[in-house]
């Protein structure tokens, strides 16, 4: 598998929310804006690269029976890392993902990527791995975020171009779930017509 | 002279058809219809037309150009979900949130799933709590019946029945002082009183379902469950303390329950197949709807009950199969 084709593969044909269906617990929680879901994305593709890159350096090290435990403790230095960076410099953001950066440690997404591609590859294709499969959490969590705040609030990135509220249901629990239902629905056509 | 047929079984069939019952349904409807037309006048219409010729205009639109398959706006099960969406609104709703409200429930009520006979919600009340839950104040917004009424606009609203009476019992009133606010039984039955379009009369709505009973579209099993236990269980309440709970004729003549036990619960492809689950299946919607109007937040809670035993009806189909002939063996 070429790098770059590595690269391309977390945008769509192996996008971890759309397709693999992982970390759907923050792609459901904290995307009620498309900011949000940027924030979080990005969050998640700092901590993913970075466990992918000390994981793959370190993989001989690991003693195969204690490897799950060891993935957590790198990812969840790394989301300690985030979490206090974030709260020093973008405390608003900090505010509105609140529990949903501590639990990036369990987000299956990162474990996932370290269980089954980086302890198993070189740093460099783990890098190029963990950027793909970010930015592909990246778009599908700021896809999903720009909808609910379209139609719940009439508004893409905060810029608001309607008068009063939206649909009331796009910013709350079910909002969520249907909007990525449907996400699903239209990758799942892409796919099958390319 | 070949007079000899050979087929398969079934060999005595009907002459029903999808055709024939949506029809048969959409009459049973008229008597309900003409009373929202008499209280809420030119705006009840307006939005009834909006709704029925939005759903069909959203089912003709994704069967052609999203599903790509066979067209069947006309078997009139897309006028029965307008007219059912329409019923569940306050004539005062603005008409495009109606139309949002088609949308939803034909295509993510319906269409999502297949088409007619594969949905397992009901697509009108889909629509209506997507309305509800989105746009909360408009849909909370009764007008108060004028008969014969012509305005469009500037109508009186006024809390629903349920509403007064939640809101009196939950600030310590006791119920003989909160009854004189409400209508009488009497325009409670006929349907004078606030709440939406198709559900303020429970008499019209016993009458059609008289009709679909003797035309057997409906059976009774789900009505008379569904009101049975809301009579047992808010009489053990009416009885245990009658200054905080209601009579069960008040609950049973308000809000949307006659609406929705005859028309919303007995729906052919949400409810369960054999008759013994339909009972458990009309239970479970009675006793739900009486939790959330005595404990829950919503003084009505119809619409949600029947969504929640929609959910439930494939387990009670299996666990409640109707025994085939012959399937019982017996020894000795």
């Amino acid at each position: 598998m070429s790098q770059i084709k590595n690269f391309t593969k977390g945008f769509v044909k192996e996008n971890p929310v759309f397709v693999l269906l992982l970390g759907l617990c923050p792609a459901l929680g904290v995307t009620t804006s498309a900011f949000n879901g940027f924030g979080m994305g990005l969050a998640t593709t700092f901590v993913l690269v970075s466990s992918n890159i000390v994981v793959s350096l370190i993989k001989s090290q690991i003693p195969d029976k204690v490897r799950i435990p060891s993935f957590i403790v790198i990812i969840a230095s790394f989301v300690t890392i985030v979490q206090l960076v974030m709260e020093a410099f973008l405390p608003d953001l900090f505010k509105a993902l609140g529990l949903f950066i501590p639990l990036i440690v369990v987000n299956c997404l990162v474990l996932g990527r370290a269980e089954a591609f980086a302890s198993k590859k070189d740093t460099l294709s783990s890098v190029i791995d963990g950027l793909g499969m970010g930015f592909g959490f990246t778009f599908a969590l700021t896809l999903l975020g720009a909808v609910r705040e379209l139609l719940g609030q009439g508004a893409i990135f905060g810029y608001s171009f309607i008068q009063g509220d939206g649909m009331l249901v796009f910013v709350l629990a079910p909002g969520a779930f249907i909007g990525l239902g449907y996400l699903i629905a239209l990758i799942n056509t892409i796919k099958k017509t390319e | 002279m070949n007079k000899l047929i050979i087929s398969g079984s079934p060999h005595v069939q009907t002459d029903e058809s999808v055709k024939k019952i949506m029809y048969g349904v959409v009459l049973s409807l008229v008597p309900a219809m003409l009373v929202s037309f008499y209280f809420f006048g030119l705006a009840a219409i307006l939005i009834t037309l909006t709704a029925v010729v939005s759903c069909m205009a959203f089912e003709f639109v994704i069967q052609k150009y999203l599903i790509k398959g066979p067209l069947t706006i006309l078997d009139g099960s897309a006028i029965i979900t307008g007219i059912l969406l329409a019923f569940n609104v306050p004539s005062s709703l603005p008409l495009w949130m109606v139309v949002i409200g088609s949308a939803v429930a034909i295509g993510m009520g319906k269409m999502t799933f297949g088409g007619l006979g594969k949905n397992p919600f009901n697509p009108a009340l889909v629509g209506r709590v997507f309305l509800m839950i989105s746009f909360p104040v408009e849909m909370t917004n009764w007008p108060k019946p004028i008969a014969f009424s012509t305005q469009l606009t500037d109508v009186v609203t006024g809390p629903t029945p349920l509403a007064v009476m939640k809101e009196g019992v939950s600030q310590g009133e006791h119920v003989a002082d909160i009854l004189p606010e409400v209508p009488g039984y009497v325009n409670l039955l006929l349907g004078n009183m606030g709440g939406s379009i198709g559900e303020i009369s429970a008499l019209a709505i016993i009458l059609g379902g008289l009709y679909m009973l003797v035309r057997k579209i409906i059976t009774w099993q789900i009505p008379a469950a569904y009101l049975g236990s809301v009579v047992v269980f808010s009489g053990v309440f009416w009885l245990i303390d009658p200054t905080q709970y209601v009579d069960p004729l008040f609950h049973l003549i308000t809000g949307g329950l006659m609406l929705g036990a005859i028309y919303m619960a007995t729906d052919m492809v949400t409810s369960p197949m054999s008759h013994r689950g339909q009972l458990v299946f009309g239970i479970g919607c009675g006793v739900l709807t009486m939790v959330i109007r005595l404990f829950g937040a919503y003084p009505e809670g119809v619409s949600f009950a029947i969504l929640i035993m929609n959910a439930f009806v494939p387990l009670i189909n299996k666990g409640f199969k109707p025994k085939r002939f012959g399937e019982e063996v017996k020894h000795g």
